[in-house]
C-alpha cells in the first residue's frame, strides 16, 4: 500500500505498483498514461483542498513545486475539457471533481484520505502475541469439537485482532452498549476465531471456548446473537453486508458516531446479495460502514479464480462507489493504517481487501485447501507443537 | 387495501419516532410518499433487491428500532432464507407486509400470484402470521402488531374486493366468529371470509346452519375458538386464497387431528398455479375459490359426519 505526504507529486511509475492483483495495476497504468505529471498533481491538490477556488489552488501548487502557473493553468483547462473537474463560478463550492473525476482519482489511488500514520512498535508486538494466542485457541477448540473450518478461522485472525485490540470501541461488561462499534462476521464459518477474540476481549470466559459446538453450550458452529459480543447472526453466506447497511444507516440517522465492520470471505462474494448491499451502501453514502474482505483466494471447492473469478476485485468495489484499500492481511502495520484511513472517508463506504493465507499459522493448513473444513486431531496438533 | 396501509403507517410514524419503513421499490413506494415525505430519515428504499431489503431491515431493527418491510409478497418469498436466517433467528422487531398476495394481482398471472406465503412464513419459528379480511380488520390490529415483540408477517391483497366488517371487532390472536351456527364451521381467512359469508347464506336455504369464523391470526392459531366450534358442529371447512398445502387449512387440521378429530374439507388452490384473468371473479371460478365451492365442500363434509 502506498502512502506518501502530499508535499510531493506522485511519480507515475509508482502508481502501478499498488495492487497485488493482475488486472488493476494494468488498468491503473493505462489510465494514468492519459495524464501528465502536472495533471495528476492538480487532481491530487483538488482532492485535498475542498471548497477552494481553482486559481488559489494552482497558485499554491506553483509556488510549492516550482512549476510555472501558466503550465498548471493550461493543464487544468485540459482536465476541465475532459469533464474531470468543474469550476463553480461565483458559487461557494470552488473547484470540484465531477463524478467521472472522482472515479478516475479512486482508480488511480489519488485520495485525500491519507494521513501520516505511525504505530507504536510495542502495540504491534502485543498484537502479534495476541494473534498467536488466538490461533492456539482456535486450533485447540476445533480439535476439541472434532469439526470446524480451519482455513478461514486462521486466515481472518489478524484482521479480528487488529479490530478488537487496536481499533474498535466496546464494553465487554455491557455488550449491547448503544455507542459501541459493531462487527458482523459475515463469513460465519470463521466463528472459532471470533469466539477466541471475544474471550480475549473479556466477553466470554476462556474456559467456554473448549465447549465449542457442544449441545450444552452457547458457542454454536456459526455465530448466534445470544453469544455476548456477537452483534449479528451469520452462517448463511452473503447476508452480513446488507445487515451492516441497515446498522450503519440507523446509527447515522441517530447521530451515533460508531462504525460497522463487516468481514466477508472472498468465496462469499459469489453471492448476489453482497452486491445488492454494495449498491445500497453507496446510495446512502455510508462512510461508517467498512467491508473487510478476507482474501485468502480459496473457497470450499478450490481457488476462487477457478470457481468464479473475482478479479479485478478492487475495480469492482471502486465501480460500485466504494473507497478501496488493499493490504497484507497479516501485517498489523498495514491493517491499522488502512483502518485509520477509512475514518477520513467522508462520502462513501470503504472496502479493505485483506490479502491473507488460508490456514495461516498452522503449517500443514497454510495455503492448503484440504483444510477448508477438515477435522484436526489433538495428536496432530501435538505433532506440530501446539498444546 | 394499500392506501389504508399507507395511511396507517403514516399515522403510526407520527406516534412512534422509532418506526422505520424499508421498501424495495414496489408499487407501495408511490403510496408511501406520505410517510417518506414526513419522515425522510426513517424511510429507506433499497431498490429492487428483496434479499438486501431483509438484511437492511434486520440491521436497523438491531439498533432498537421497529421496522416495517413493505413489498410484493411474491418477490419477498425469494428472500425466504433471509427471513428465516436473519429475522427468524434473531427474533427482532421486523414486521413484514406482503402486498398483492393471494390472487389479488389477477391480471399479472402466476408469476405475481403468491399462493404459498402463509405456508412459508408459518414454518419459521417465532414468526406470527396475520391475514386481515379487509381494511377494517387491518386497521383494527395494525398498531397492536407493531407494538408486539418479534416478527410478524402481514398478508394483504392489492385492492380491497369486498368489505366484511362495518366496525372494528377483531382482536389479534383471537379468531372472530362473524356468524354463529350449529351444523358446520367454516373457518376462512383474507378474501375468502366474504365468500364464506355468502356460502353461509346459500346454505341457510339448504337448511344447513353454518358458523363463519374469520381466523385472521393463522399463527399462533386460536386453539380455543376452533376447538369449541369443532366440538359444537362436528364438521369443519376451511377456505383460503392459498395453496391447500401448508396454509390455514393445514393449521386447522394440525390442531384438530391432535385434539379433536372431525371431518374436515379444504377450499383452496389444489396444487396448481394461478392464471392471468381480466377480473378476480373469473380467476376465483377457475381456481375453485367461490362461495359455491364452499357450499359443495360443506355438503360433502356434513355427509361424512
Amino acid at each position: 500500500m502506498r502512502r506518501r505526504s502530499y508535499e510531493e507529486p506522485i511519480p507515475i511509475s509508482e502508481l502501478k505498483l499498488d495492487l497485488s492483483s493482475v488486472d488493476v495495476p494494468v488498468i491503473r497504468n493505462i489510465v494514468s498514461r492519459g495524464f501528465n505529471k502536472n495533471q495528476l498533481l492538480i487532481l491530487k491538490e483538488i482532492r485535498c483542498n475542498i471548497g477552494r477556488s481553482l486559481t488559489s489552488i494552482l497558485r499554491d501548487a506553483s509556488r510549492r513545486y516550482g512549476i510555472p502557473l501558466s503550465t498548471l493553468k493550461l493543464n487544468a483547462k485540459i482536465l476541465k475539457d475532459l469533464n474531470i473537474l468543474k469550476v463553480d463560478n461565483g458559487g461557494s463550492r470552488g473547484v470540484y471533481l465531477t463524478p467521472l473525476g472522482e472515479f478516475v482519482c479512486e482508480l488511480l489511488g489519488i485520495t485525500s484520505y491519507g494521513r501520516e500514520f505511525s504505530v507504536d512498535p510495542k502495540l504491534i508486538q502485543s498484537l502479534n502475541e495476541k494473534a498467536s494466542l488466538v490461533r492456539k485457541h482456535v486450533l485447540e477448540m476445533m480439535a476439541e469439537a472434532g469439526s470446524g473450518h480451519v482455513g478461514a478461522s486462521l486466515s481472518v485472525v489478524d484482521v479480528l485482532v487488529a479490530l478488537y485490540f487496536a481499533k474498535m470501541r466496546y464494553d465487554p461488561k455491557n455488550p449491547s452498549w448503544p455507542l459501541r462499534d459493531r462487527l458482523i462476521l459475515s463469513e460465519g464459518h470463521a466463528a472459532p476465531a471470533l469466539y477466541a477474540v471475544l474471550a480475549l476481549a473479556g466477553f466470554i470466559p476462556t474456559s467456554e471456548l473448549y465447549k465449542l459446538r457442544d449441545i450444552n453450550n452457547y458457542l454454536s458452529g456459526h455465530p448466534e446473537i445470544i453469544i455476548p459480543g456477537v452483534d449479528m447472526v451469520s452462517g448463511s453466506l452473503g447476508q452480513g453486508l446488507s445487515v451492516g447497511c441497515g446498522m450503519a444507516l440507523a446509527l447515522k440517522r441517530d447521530g451515533i458516531n460508531s462504525k460497522v465492520y463487516v468481514i466477508l470471505g472472498d468465496g462469499e462474494l459469489d453471492e448476489g446479495q453482497v452486491w445488492e448491499a454494495a449498491l445500497t451502501a453507496s446510495k446512502y453514502k455510508l462512510n461508517n460502514l467498512v467491508a473487510i474482505v478476507d482474501r485468502n483466494r480459496y473457497q470450499q471447492g478450490g481457488p476462487t479464480e477457478h470457481i468464479k473469478p473475482l478479479e479485478p476485485l478492487a475495480m469492482k468495489w471502486i465501480a460500485f462507489g466504494w473507497h478501496v484499500i488493499e493490504v497484507n492481511g497479516h501485517d498489523f502495520r498495514e491493517l491499522l493504517r488502512a483502518l485509520n484511513e477509512v475514518d477520513y472517508v467522508m462520502d462513501k463506504p470503504s472496502a479493505i481487501i485483506a490479502h491473507t493465507i488460508k490456514g495461516k499459522g498452522y503449517p500443514p493448513a497454510e495455503g492448503n485447501n484440504d483444510y477448508h473444513n477438515k477435522p484436526i486431531s489433538k495428536d496432530e496438533l501435538r505433532l506440530w507443537g501446539f498444546k | 387495501m394499500r392506501w389504508v396501509l399507507s395511511k396507517l403507517i403514516t399515522e403510526l410514524g407520527f406516534k412512534r419516532s422509532d418506526l422505520y419503513v424499508v421498501d424495495a421499490d414496489s408499487s407501495m413506494s408511490a403510496m408511501l410518499t406520505s410517510f417518506s415525505e414526513n419522515f425522510p430519515e426513517r424511510y429507506v428504499n433499497v431498490g429492487i433487491s428483496e434479499q438486501g431489503l431483509v438484511g437492511v431491515a434486520v440491521g436497523i431493527a438491531s439498533c432498537g428500532k421497529k421496522v416495517v418491510i413493505c413489498t410484493y409478497s411474491m418477490f419477498l418469498m425469494r428472500a425466504w432464507e433471509q427471513l428465516r436466517n436473519l429475522v427468524g433467528r434473531t427474533r427482532l422487531d421486523v414486521k413484514i407486509v406482503g402486498t398483492h398476495s393471494g390472487i389479488s394481482s389477477y391480471g399479472d398471472g402466476p408469476s405475481h400470484q403468491c399462493i404459498e406465503d402463509v405456508a412459508l412464513m408459518r414454518v419459521i419459528p417465532g414468526m406470527k402470521v396475520f391475514v386481515p379480511a379487509d381494511s377494517i380488520a387491518l386497521r383494527c390490529c395494525f398498531e397492536d402488531i407493531i407494538d408486539s415483540e418479534g416478527p410478524t408477517y402481514i398478508r394483504v391483497g392489492r385492492d380491497e374486493d369486498e368489505r366484511v366488517y362495518s366496525e372494528c371487532s377483531c382482536r389479534l390472536g383471537v379468531a372472530n366468529v362473524i356468524k354463529d351456527g350449529g351444523d358446520v364451521a367454516i373457518i376462512a381467512s383474507g378474501g375468502m371470509v366474504a365468500e364464506a359469508l355468502k356460502a353461509a347464506n346459500e346454505l341457510k336455504r339448504l337448511g344447513i346452519d353454518a358458523a363463519v369464523i374469520d381466523s385472521h391470526t393463522i399463527k399462533p392459531i386460536d386453539r380455543d375458538t376452533i376447538l369449541k366450534y369443532a366440538m359444537k358442529t362436528g364438521a369443519v371447512v376451511t377456505a383460503e386464497e392459498h395453496s391447500i398445502y401448508g396454509g390455514l387449512g393445514s393449521a386447522v387440521a394440525e390442531l384438530l387431528v391432535n385434539e379433536y378429530p372431525v371431518p374436515i374439507a379444504f377450499v383452496g388452490i389444489k396444487d396448481a398455479f394461478g392464471k392471468s384473468a381480466r377480473n378476480l371473479s373469473d380467476l376465483r371460478r377457475y381456481l375453485g375459490l367461490t362461495s359455491s365451492d364452499i357450499v359443495n365442500a360443506v355438503r360433502k363434509v356434513v355427509s361424512r359426519r
